[in-house]
């Protein structure tokens, strides 16, 4: 990506911060560039928050220095940052009308009334609500509040917008218009989103560069095209979306054992008898009649998902997940073939310890 | 399709409805008894005479110079009673908010503890406390500072209403800076807000419904109030409350007395309209 050419806006060093006697975040390091859609994304308690609070102002790192524009603000309280925060339950002020709620930073910063009122009509426009100036904010549903709190925050023209889970609280239709029209707004915008989610497919539509973490650690950074289809290990490809991790066998290049029986890839470079993890996701797993396969088993579950059928089939001991759209019904033998440049090899975590944290991650997401 | 979801859902609030007043009918039947009809036999005594017959009289009587001087000087003791509870109240309520949980919670109860013990106790405590050769006098003799000379003066009696009162303004303020959402304090904060500037345009808005409650029960009983002024104000200052007890029991004068008391709630009334009404204005203002 481009992004990588240019300076990082935010440049974030060797944090760690804990509360009490439990390390949420170790010594992170992360650069986030100017005009990027950076999403942080893991499971619930992995320490997004925590990040986003220590960019933000509302949290100190016990370690490490947090790097805006090349000066050091690790220090510097939020209302001295020249970055504006969306919270993840909009915390709108209940006794202003919505004008007011919008106005209130550039009231703070003494800018003249005119110049108020056009940047609040302004404003208001961008998030698709003009005239609501007059209204309170709980005569306002969820998902316009949401976009009044993201129009209180732009209408300061911050570098950088934080966005802690904006969407969470909103039912799927709504949250799918809502990811389109922040798109559009960081297009028009030309500011830098740090966004917040535990929602794989929020992050994919959304990003340009995703930062998958896990317990404090990030797992990946990587555009998500990228991240979906090379993760770099068990934990990053089960979190972004469906697949098969399989234990396996290299036996050199381009030729791993899975399951006993051996299958052509790409991936050079792991040496000879190495064991690997392979993942291969559920719709680049072809069914076949059992002949034509390079191994051969049957079909246990079958569901209809709309676009495609869920299947399961049972071949050399495993459960391999399938997406298709053709119909295979239970009980039919089938074979089963995957393309080489489908199958991605992934070096087995170094320690037992980092396989049992990303196993244990694995069962939570399922 | 409309209609019948309305239909149905009036149907649900019928039935909810009827079931609120057979649970509330207790409480119906316990207001009626101790509110309402009280405030009726008052209202019939007050409008009558001794003989029967229907009079203004018993209410006019304020405007007496002995009855409007009293009511005046109630009033006038109360709103300084209250003024301090909230100068006091305030601040207190804001560290006890901001502090955590364990800590803010025994100092809640060393405020509520001597609720727990009679009120007129307590105020018979103070007088003892605060008598001419009282506890307090006696040590400002023996460590040679000059005597504190406040019991029967006003001072006395607004000392003893702040006193007694104070925890009524702290509890709703205390209250209301709790329900604060501390993410609105962080967006202000994040804003550009610095610590004045959020005290001023979040929290104390945000805390006046709080202040208001707070008022209305301090204010109330203030006004109303005759035990403070009977045994710290000594029996030369009169304040409304003690007119009409002196009515109800060494006169007898129920009629009068109950005159008075209509005066005096149509204060209470007033007050009560008016915290209403700029608890009102305060949401109004912003629609
Ligand atoms: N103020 C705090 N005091 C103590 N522990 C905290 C505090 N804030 C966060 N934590 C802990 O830090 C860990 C990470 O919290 P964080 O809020 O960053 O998670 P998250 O990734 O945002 O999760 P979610 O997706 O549920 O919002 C959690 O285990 C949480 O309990
Ligand atoms: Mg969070």
């Amino acid at each position: 990506m481009d992004f990588f050419k240019t300076k990082p806006l935010i440049n974030l060093e060797n944090i760690s911060k804990s509360f009490g006697n439990q390390l949420i975040i170790d010594e992170l390091d992360l650069k986030i560039h100017e005009n990027e859609f950076i999403t942080l994304l893991g499971p619930s308690g992995c320490g997004k928050t925590t990040i986003l609070r220590i960019i933000g102002g509302f949290e100190t790192p016990d370690k490490g220095r947090v790097i805006f524009d090349n000066t050091d603000i690790t220090h510097l309280p939020p209302n001295k940052r020249q970055l504006n925060t969306v919270f993840q339950k909009y915390a709108l002020f209940s006794h202003m009308n919505i004008g007011d709620n919008i106005a209130f930073g550039l009231k703070i910063k003494n800018k003249s009334k005119d110049y108020i009122k056009d940047k609040v009509s302004y404003a208001l426009k961008l998030v698709n609500l003009d005239g609501f100036e007059k209204r309170m904010p709980d005569s306002l549903s969820g998902g316009q509040q949401q976009r009044i709190a993201i129009a209180r925050a732009i209408v300061n023209e911050p570098k950088v917008l934080l966005l802690d889970e904006p969407l969470g609280a909103l039912d799927l239709k709504l949250r799918q218009e809502m990811q389109y029209e922040l798109i559009r707004l960081k297009n028009d915008l030309g500011i830098t989103f740090i966004y917040v989610t535990h929602d794989q497919e929020e992050a994919l539509t959304m990003s340009d560069t995703i930062v998958i973490m896990n317990q404090g650690y990030i797992q990946q950074i990587g555009t998500p095209e990228g991240i979906y289809n090379e993760p770099e290990n068990a934990f990053v490809a089960d979190f972004i979306g469906e697949s098969n991790i399989i234990d396996a066998m290299m036996i050199e290049d381009r030729l791993v054992e899975i399951l006993g029986t051996r299958f052509t890839c790409v991936d050079t470079g792991f040496g000879k008898k190495t064991p690997v993890d392979v993942v291969i996701r559920p719709e680049d797993v072809v069914l076949c009649d059992p002949a034509e396969g390079i191994i051969s088993g049957a079909v246990s579950h079958l569901i209809f998902k709309g676009v495609h059928y869920e299947m399961e089939v049972t071949a050399c001991g495993f459960e391999w997940l399938v997406h298709s759209t053709g119909m295979f019904p239970v009980g039919t033998p089938v074979g089963i073939k995957v393309d080489p440049f489908n199958i991605q090899i992934m070096n087995k975590p170094e320690s037992e310890d980092e396989q049992a944290v990303s196993l244990e991650a694995l069962e939570e997401n399922s | 399709m409309t209609r019948s979801v309305n239909d149905n859902n009036r149907k649900l609030n019928n039935r909810r409805n009827f079931g609120t007043i057979l649970m509330g009918s207790p409480y119906l039947v316990w207001m009626a008894v101790f509110i309402i009809v009280p405030l009726f036999m008052i209202l019939y005594y007050g409008l009558i005479d001794r003989d029967g017959h229907f009079t203004f009289a018993n209410i006019m009587a304020i405007a007496s110079p002995v009855h409007s001087k009293a009511l005046w000087l109630a009033i006038l003791l109360a709103i300084i009673a209250t003024a301090i509870c909230l100068l006091l109240a305030y601040p207190l309520a804001f560290i006890l908010s901001r502090t955590t949980l364990k800590r803010s919670g025994f100092v809640i109860l060393l405020f509520i503890l001597p609720m727990w013990m009679n009120f007129l106790l307590r105020t018979l405590a103070w007088q003892a406390l605060l008598e001419k050769t009282g506890v307090i006098n006696n040590i400002l003799a023996f460590l040679r500072l000059p005597p504190l000379n406040i019991i029967n003066t006003p001072a006395a009696i607004v000392f003893g209403m702040v006193y007694n009162f104070l925890p009524f303004m702290i509890l709703p303020i205390y209250n209301s800076l709790l329900k604060i959402d501390v993410n609105v304090v962080n967006a202000a904060r994040d804003l550009g807000a610095g610590n004045i500037k959020i005290l001023q345009k979040i929290i104390f808005p945000l805390s006046i419904p709080g202040i208001i409650s707070g008022i209305t029960m301090v204010f109330v009983p203030a006004l109303t109030t005759f035990v403070i002024s009977k045994i710290l104000g000594g029996s030369k200052i009169l304040l409304i409350g003690n007119v009409i007890e002196e009515e109800f029991t060494h006169a007898g004068n129920w009629h009068l007395g109950s005159g008075l008391s209509i005066v005096l709630m149509l204060f209470i009334v007033i007050n009560m309209i008016a915290s209403s009404i700029f608890d009102k204005n305060r949401e109004g203002s912003m629609l």
